[in-house]
């Protein structure tokens, strides 16, 4: 639904003498399938927002090319209008106007007639919970109601793509679950979903697959299991009565275990491939040599994790 | 076809809005009603210079100079509301459907024509009293020069604003277009008394010629060529401005 091959963009800044370019996007090579909840993870300033603005058509990349939703960006923009829909990390409604006069304008710039702009606006004030106050002004609406009026905007006119930027940022923890579950419905109906993020938690809550951008380029991509396995593998740690060494090489010969240590403390460390399968063999095998096992623990590496091996710092620091 | 209708979306969208905020529309006049009430009186002297004997004929030759002015001032001004725009994320929101880039201003600018249209209006309707007077097909004539010259001034507006972005920077470069103009086209000031040089600069300035053909209409002389030759050329300059703008408008940069 959308691929990309070698995507820049350069921004210069500071005045004309002293001035310096900045690589915001540096060759990016993406491919998003049909129906996918796609994740951009990244923090602040890494290009998410740049490569989001470029495939949506706001902003013309400086080299690469990329196809959205079968059009060329670079020579058929209208056409990737047509398909797409795009929610602007701030949103964009006019203070004075109610919702569903502005789902039905959105709809109208989309070329559709007004009798069907009206009761598309309806249908989208409907699934998105706001028939309540559909007549008040935005103005007068909460942070998670205004949020949701933003992303009814960008799917009035029933796009194939759908672009959001930082959907849940600055919302309460229940707006965002919600936010989650009208995003998830929105795959189900069969729309994709391109999103940013720099919450861990969202993008692996809610993306089917993810890349991690840092400093312009994609240091990882994956589905989020994936990425997570990927990196060390899942770390089961274990306490024995004694024998921690015997309880070492035992389960050090078992196919689901990739190596085993004896740690200073006495415990014993394994590094598995899927922890879920690998902890009730590791019990039995312990029980069949009668070594006593008193604790056991399945450490999953989280996606702060992945960031941490790949760029060298941690996501929530930067 | 599609750029019409567009633009008509647009243009309902802001006429919306101005409904809702009426008062704007009043704030607007306010400042060319005090002109009114004090300059008048104050330049009647300066006035004689181009036949004004009693404060009657006084008001006949400064009202029409202050709609242009009005015209022209207001226009410039209106690019704040599109930075404040740009700002809140309506106008990328706008940007990313295939609505027609020329509509995204010409709706606007249109808006700008009505509120110009209901400004005049006021003044008009306060100056009659102080004797003012003005034939209907006359004042049809003088509201097609107004709204030509609010297409031309509300279109740079937004140009400008397009380019500088920083309303502090636009606010500079705003009156440092519309001081010269204004006082170029002696629309508060007459130029009559002025010095040779700055009536000649003054003659290539068409706001200046756009004065002389309101001074007419509300003269009763509408058939006097400075009407006409003010119509084609502020039609001519609005085109342009229009053109410019629209081009900035279509860029998809920012």
């Amino acid at each position: 639904m959308i691929r990309t091959r070698g995507l820049r963009k350069t921004f210069r800044t500071g005045r004309r003498r002293k001035s310096t370019t900045v690589e915001a996007v540096a060759g990016l090579d993406l491919t998003v399938g049909e129906g996918e909840i796609f994740g951009f993870l990244g923090p602040n300033g890494a290009g998410k927002t740049t490569t989001l603005r470029m495939l949506a058509t706001l902003l013309p990349p400086d080299g690469g090319e990329a196809v959205v939703a079968g059009a060329d960006l670079r020579t058929a923009q209208a056409e990737v209008r047509r398909s797409i829909g795009y929610v602007a990390q701030g949103g964009g409604t006019w203070d004075d106007v109610t919702a569903r006069e502005e789902l039905v304008l959105q709809a109208r710039m989309h070329g559709i007639g007004r009798a069907e702009a009206q009761a598309r606006a309806a249908e989208a004030l409907d699934a998105f919970d706001l028939t309540a106050f559909a007549d008040r002004n935005c103005r007068t609406y909460s942070g998670g109601q205004r949020r949701r009026v933003d992303i009814a905007l960008g799917v009035v006119h029933r796009p194939k793509v759908l672009f959001l930027d930082e959907p849940t940022s600055g919302l309460d923890p229940q707006s965002r679950s919600h936010m989650w579950d009208e995003i998830r419905r929105l795959r189900t109906a069969g729309m994709t979903v391109f999103l940013t993020t720099h919450y861990l938690d969202e993008a692996d809550a809610l993306c089917d697959r993810i890349a991690i951008i840092d400093g312009g380029g994609i240091v990882a991509e994956g589905t989020p299991t994936e990425l997570k396995r990927g990196i060390a593998g899942e770390v089961v740690t274990l306490e024995v009565a004694d024998h921690a060494a015997k309880a070492a090489e035992v389960l050090a010969a078992l196919d689901c275990v990739r190596s085993a240590e004896v740690r200073d403390e006495g415990d014993v460390r394994l590094s598995v491939d899927a922890g879920e399968t690998a902890m009730p063999r590791v019990m039995r095998a312990l029980a069949d040599v009668g070594v006593e096992l008193t604790t056991i623990e399945l450490h999953r590496p989280t996606l702060d994790d992945v960031f941490l091996t790949k760029t060298g710092r941690s996501l929530r620091e930067s | 076809m599609k750029t019409l209708r567009d633009t008509w979306l647009v243009f309902q969208r802001h006429m919306l809005l101005l409904g809702r905020s009426p008062l704007s529309i009043l704030l607007g006049v306010a400042q060319p009603v005090v002109y009114m009430a004090l300059f008048a009186p104050l330049l009647k002297p300066a006035l004689a210079s181009m036949g004004a004997d009693s404060m009657t004929d006084a008001y006949r030759i400064y009202v029409p100079g202050m709609l242009v002015a009005l015209a022209l001032g207001g226009g410039l001004y209106v690019g704040f509301g599109l930075l404040a725009e740009l700002a809140s994320g309506v106008i990328e929101r706008a940007r990313v459907t295939p609505v027609s880039r020329v509509a995204l201003l010409l709706g606007r600018a249109l808006r700008d024509v009505v509120v110009l249209v209901i400004q005049a209006a006021v003044i008009i309707v306060l100056a009659m009293p102080l004797g003012l007077f003005v034939h209907i097909t006359d004042l049809l004539l003088a509201y097609a020069l107004l709204a030509l010259i609010t297409l031309t001034s509300s279109a740079v507006s937004y140009g400008l604003a397009l380019k500088v972005s920083d309303p502090n920077a636009l606010g500079q470069v705003v009156n440092n277009i519309a001081q010269p103009l204004m006082l170029l086209s002696g629309t508060l000031l007459p130029l009559a008394l002025a010095p040779l040089w700055l009536r000649r600069i003054s003659d290539v300035n068409p706001f200046s010629r756009a004065v002389v053909g309101m001074r007419a209409l509300f003269a009763g002389h509408a058939g006097d060529s400075s009407v006409w030759q003010g119509i084609a050329l502020l039609a001519a300059v609005a085109l342009v401005a229009l053109a410019w703008s629209a081009r900035l408008f279509a860029r998809s940069v920012r």
